[in-house]
């Protein structure tokens, strides 16, 4: 187990140092002199271009750069944006709302995924599960800005059952709303992982063998189906944390939450390269901190991983 | 526990007194023998391909979604079929601000007293355009890649699945946004920027799904087979695995080809997608947003036409699924 | 002594039967309707007693068997009849009842010891649960006792391990601990041997016999190989396309089958085949069960020279384990023998003996780590790459798996027709003549050109890809378990199709396979594969006669049916 794990681990620095090199490459390696292009349409304010700089060592090789950079995320010395603050102090203020947002949007999709999926692969066929299933896709199939807008206008403006916006406190009462939009599309595809994962396991010989064994059906279900087929489920889960934080951006841009991706926005908006970098990398950091979770959370729930090294 | 090389027949047991057990013949006219092994020659010959398609014939879901995206991809190819207004040449006129239905315009105006009808068939052709050329993208590069990758295996996969890693590790929109807020990109994007970004970090998907098809396949006895006939191992790839690989990778490019309508559409309404000169749902899903409270109708409809068009080919991938799976034939 | 067994019979006689299937009906729901898998069965098992239920794939006979623990899969349903339990219709049972009954009055050990284990949970904890569903003591004592019973070592701690820690055979075993944990007087056992090696088969056969013994239990075998079932049951039901035709006495029905199924079965049979050659060797009479040509005769002299020669054969890799590190794995060890022109040649082994690597060497898709292949005078390690390819046209393999050896996106024109154009071998027209003349070679009607592998059977798809080997018209033809996927009947025509295509091309076999009493049948000479290394070669009458090595003895001993009496020949009508 010892050493599935610290394989999982070191797989995942290659993966998360070519990101950010990727990043950091594309930011400022293209053509063109990238503090005067960072500015964008707006004058160049000499004193601001300075300190950029400095602070991305722009008088040094290419390499050496990069790992100036990596070292500066590591400590949190993350540099300023274009309104002086420390962009690390801005990431300790929006990154606990997002986190909050992300992890709601999972308790939603997870509690409300796996039961309807469990009750749709049991009745496989019958008229619940044709419902589900046709309903599912046509949320998977909405564009998530549009099932935003949608259920804002319905339920937060017309029928006044939410919030239609975040205040700046971001209470898990006011994420509500945004939660379930934010967590709707991974929702649907819960349900279906599950829907599919209980109907293989259902077909699986060791169900037929532990209903031969004089088991009720409950225990059937209960033991050998639902925890088998959480398996995959709660893989996804694990890895869906860390691609909720990252795609919260058009949630957060919709309902004014003022979370990571709300920042992200206003930074590509303006055209703050730097703040988007900083943010970017957290976010791909997150991602690869979530994948290992999803190797821990694999290894514990399924024995034959846990002895292949 | 040692093997017992002396059990005899049960029946020698003779612990067991004798039961007279009746020795039973079934009437031979009536449990007919047949020829061992016979060819079934009744039915017409039916490739894999043909008995999909017969399956897929039946399906309302492929049904429906086939004639939606024939109609989608009609109006993005002759817009002016469909509406007698063209929106690129007739200015829109502020009188008709966020103005509601009238005769010739039935969906009503935009804020800046466009035609939304005229505006959501001719946006059409943008983002269908975006999606199909973003496929076929990612479906060359991605499918290059993940067929190399599972084929070959070895060193080759290696390098290669990291680098996907390292893809996967920046999601679609995430990605696609740090490219276009860049001033290069900024400044003179078009159709193209657009569908080349996304291309640059769509192919990871389609080269997972490629390489874990091709490996599935590539071990069956049919490819040793045909290694052994002396098929080169190129031609091995091409005649026996490449063909055998197809479904799984057909169906996801056709859920991609709508995932990548939604990531034009999202980017364009971050404001950071197609410029505003180009007609596009997403661009006026962004103009309408403003008025929202005050005249939703702007934003509704293009958000429709997006999500039906998104819908079909998510729902026509399902289908294609349903059909193509062997595994879920087999139930 | 005569009045004691009258008063026995009386006794049995006024018994109630345990289990009465009578006048069964089982239809399944599917796309096409509402299909028939099984009709008018019916079936008596005494208490204690066990009954056998011998069939090809289809015949119904796992079917009948699911309806009498009420596990037919979802779609399938009693259409008709009764299944009498101790006296109980149960055909249509509520599901309470069934749930009361399953374990602790009837039970069930299922075929696939891979697949019928949950991975993720302890076997110990399988059994505990089978224990307590059933109201009895679940300790970790009553656990152990009841996996030790089956014949598990050191039981205690081997409980608290996962399925994919034990070996195929001792997962059976814990499937039997469960299937008798609660002591059921019937217990269902779907061959339940059948997935592993024949000298563990045999064992854990001996056992379970030894506990139902035991225990009184009656057992309902379903098994497809008749040899096996004469040998463990006291009757045995023949079924054939979802219905009963014959059943009786096991030595009874062996000896004088009277309908014309079962007399097919027990004239294609391996296993009893091989054992009527073997008791015909021993009288010293001529049967027809040899499908193996006799060497003179077929072959001119001229061309009996040794076409191939494998000399002290190796091939080891590298299993990686862990970060970096790599243990060696010696799969083929210093493994020699020869092959004669025009002659069969079978190379036997269990599951990890290293036979298959062998073929795929001799094949040139694998290379050697040390050793030498010598074709027809020449290394094979030593051909260029068109060298190779004229290589590939002389030497062509039959794989086992008849799903797996066509590509399903090929018609049989094209599959057939590959071999040709891929050497640039005539053109458009004559290759389809040649395609024709090899569909009926292999028996196969020309229409079958059109069609694609998935509306083959698995026999026709063996045909296929013999007709695809003969293409190049090769000299060495390499079996890889060519018919072990196959149905009895079927695997007996593509035997003898094979061993008539040997006389009349003067084919070379190399014949892998697991089953020895194949090898009787068809085989030359043998070669006895065990962990990598050969260790026993020999004539096939030399090595099934006086076995030099206990391994081969085992193996032999290991064959179904070889301790059953059976005249040389049977007589059929």
């Amino acid at each position: 187990m010892s050493t599935y794990i610290l394989k999982r681990f070191l797989q995942l620095i290659p993966v998360f140092l070519g990101a950010t090199l990727l990043v950091y490459f594309l930011v400022f390696s293209l053509p063109g002199d990238p503090i005067v292009a960072l500015f964008g349409d707006k004058p160049v304010n000499e004193a601001v271009a300075a300190k950029l700089r400095a602070q991305y060592h722009l008088d040094q090789p290419f390499w050496m750069q990069y790992l100036l950079y990596l070292k500066s995320i590591f400590t949190f010395d993350l540099g300023q944006d274009f309104s002086g603050r420390p962009i690390a102090a801005v990431l300790g203020e929006v990154f606990p709302v997002t986190a909050r947002l992300a992890i709601m949007a999972l308790i939603f999709e997870a509690v409300f995924g796996i039961v309807f999926g469990l009750i749709a692969g049991l009745r496989k066929g019958k008229f619940f599960d044709a419902t589900v299933l046709v309903a599912s896709l046509v949320v998977i199939g909405i564009p998530i800005f549009v099932l935003g807008f949608l259920l804002q206008f319905t339920i937060g403006v017309q029928l006044g059952w939410a919030k239609p916006t975040v205040s700046s406190a971001a209470t898990v009462q006011d994420l509500i709303l945004p939660a379930i939009v934010l967590g709707l599309g991974s929702f649907a595809y819960v349900l279906r992982l599950t829907r599919t994962s209980v109907i293989e396991n259902m077909n699986a010989d060791y169900v037929r063998t532990a209903t031969a064994k004089g088991l009720s059906r409950f225990q059937v279900v209960r033991v050998h189906i639902l925890r088998n087929s959480l398996i995959p489920v709660i893989t996804f889960l694990g890895a869906d944390l860390g691609a909720l934080m990252g795609g919260a951006i058009v949630t957060e841009g919709i309902f004014n939450v003022p979370g990571v991706g709300n920042r992200l926005y206003r930074a590509v908006l303006s055209g703050e390269g730097p703040t988007v970098v900083s943010i970017v990398t957290v976010l791909v950091l997150i991602y690869c901190l979530s994948n290992l979770l999803v190797d821990l959370l694999y290894g514990w729930l399924d024995p034959r991983i846990r002895y292949d090294s | 526990m040692t093997p017992d090389n002396t059990t005899t027949a049960r029946h020698a047991d003779s612990r067991r007194p004798a039961r007279r057990t009746e020795h039973f013949v079934a009437d031979v006219s009536e449990t007919p023998l047949q020829v061992t092994d016979r060819v079934k020659d009744e039915a017409a010959p039916l490739s894999l391909w043909g008995e999909a398609w017969k399956n897929l014939r039946k399906q309302p879901l492929f049904i429906i979604s086939a004639l939606l995206i024939l109609v989608v991809v009609a109006v993005s190819l002759f817009p002016g079929l469909f509406s007698p207004i063209d929106p690129t040449s007739e200015a829109c006129q502020l009188a008709n601000s966020d103005a509601g239905p009238a005769a010739g315009h039935p969906l009503g105006f935009t804020q800046q007293g466009c035609d939304v009808y005229a505006r959501v068939i001719f946006g059409t052709r943008s983002s269908v355009t975006v999606g199909l050329l973003t496929t076929i993208g990612v479906l060359l590069i991605g499918g290059i890649m993940g067929a190399v990758a599972g084929y070959y295996g070895g060193w080759i996969d290696s390098v290669l699945a990291r680098i996907n890693d390292i893809f996967f590790a920046l999601p679609l929109i995430l990605g696609a946004i740090v490219l276009m807020q860049l001033p290069m990109f900024r400044t003179n994007k078009t159709v193209w920027t657009l569908v080349l970004i996304l291309i640059v970090f769509g192919w990871p998907q389609i080269a997972r799904i490629t390489r874990g098809a091709v490996i599935e396949v590539r071990n069956a006895d049919f490819v040793t087979a045909a290694r052994s006939l002396g098929v080169s191992k190129f031609g091995a790839l091409m005649r026996h695995v490449l063909p055998n690989s197809l479904a799984p990778i057909i169906v996801v490019a056709t859920i991609s080809l709508g995932t990548f309508i939604v990531a034009e559409s999202t980017l364009s309404f971050l404001g950071i997608g197609l410029p505003p000169s180009v007609m596009s749902w997403g661009n006026d899903i962004q103009a309408a947003q403003a008025s929202l409270r005050s005249n939703p109708m702007p934003l509704l409809y293009p958000a429709i036409a997006l999500s039906i068009t998104v819908l079909s080919f998510i729902m026509l991938g399902d289908a294609l699924r349903d059909a193509l799976d062997p595994k879920a034939r087999k139930r | 002594m005569s009045a004691s067994v009258d008063f026995q019979e009386a006794e049995y006689a006024t018994e109630r039967p345990l289990l009465e299937i009578r006048n069964l009906a089982i239809g399944f729901t599917t796309s096409n309707g509402e299909v028939n898998a099984v009709r008018n069965a019916h079936l008596t098992v005494m208490p204690g007693e066990t009954v056998a239920i011998v069939g090809e794939s289809g015949s119904g006979k796992s079917t009948t068997a699911l309806a009498a623990i009420g596990l037919l899969p979802g779609n399938g349903r009693v259409a008709a009849g009764q299944i009498l339990f101790d006296g109980e219709d149960i055909s249509n049972a509520s599901e309470k009842r069934m749930i009361e009954l399953r374990g602790n009055s009837i039970g069930m050990v299922p075929q696939d010891p891979m697949s019928n284990l949950n991975p993720v949970w302890k076997i110990g904890d399988q059994v505990r649960e089978t224990l307590k569903a059933n109201g009895l003591p679940s300790g970790p004592d009553d656990v152990a006792k009841v996996l030790s019973q089956a014949g598990l070592p050191d039981a205690g701690s081997r409980a608290k391990q996962y399925p994919h820690e034990f070996s195929g055979g001792m997962r059976q075993r814990a499937l039997i601990a469960i299937g008798l944990a609660c002591q059921p007087r019937l217990l269902i056992a779907d061959e339940p041997t059948s997935a592993l090696d024949v000298t563990v088969q045999r064992q854990i056969l001996d056992h379970l016999d030894k506990m139902t013994t035991e225990l009184g239990t009656a057992v309902l075998l379903i098994t497809h190989d008749l040899g096996l079932a004469a040998e463990r049951a006291d009757q045995v039901v023949v079924m054939y396309r979802g219905q009963v035709v014959e059943s009786g006495p096991s030595l009874e029905l062996l000896q004088n089958p009277q309908h014309p199924y079962t007399q097919r079965l027990v004239a294609s049979a391996p296993s009893l085949a091989s054992r009527r050659i073997q008791a015909a060797k021993e009288l010293g009479v001529e049967t027809d069960d040899m499908l193996a040509p006799s060497e003179t005769g077929v072959v001119e002299p001229s061309k009996t020279d040794e076409v191939l020669q494998i000399q002290n054969l190796r091939k080891v890799f590298k299993l990686r384990s862990g970060l970096g590190k790599s243990t060696d794995f010696t799969a083929v060890d210093d493994v020699s023998f020869s092959v004669k022109r025009g002659t069969t040649t079978a190379i036997v082994g269990e599951s990890g003996s290293g036979k298959s690597t062998v073929a795929q060497m001799v094949l040139n898709l694998l290379a050697p780590t040390s050793g030498k292949i010598i074709f027809d005078g020449v290394d094979t390690s030593t051909l260029n790459s068109k060298d190779l390819f004229a290589f590939r046209r002389r030497v062509q393999p039959i794989f086992q798996d008849p799903y797996g050896s066509l590509d399903p996106m090929y018609n049989i024109f094209r599959t057939i027709e590959e071999p040709l154009r891929t050497h640039k071998i005539g053109d458009k027209a004559s290759r389809e003549k040649k395609v024709r003349e090899l569909l009926d070679q292999v028996a196969l009607p020309q229409s079958t050109m059109q069609r694609y592998p998935n509306e083959l059977s698995g026999g026709q798809r063996q045909r296929v890809a013999i007709a695809r080997a003969l293409a190049l018209d090769p000299e060495v033809i390499i079996c890889d378990e060519a018919v072990s996927a196959l149905d009895v009947l079927v695997q007996a025509q593509v035997l003898n199709l094979l061993a008539e295509l040997q006389s009349r091309l003067v084919l070379t076999y190399l014949f892998i396979t697991h089953d020895l009493a194949v090898v009787r049948q068809i085989a030359d000479h043998v070669c006895v594969m065990e962990k990598g290394k050969l260790v026993e070669t020999g004539s096939t009458d030399d090595v099934f006669e006086s076995p030099q090595q206990d391994y081969t003895r085992a193996l032999l001993n290991a064959i179904p049916g070889a301790g059953l009496m059976l005249p040389p020949e049977v007589e059929v009508a």
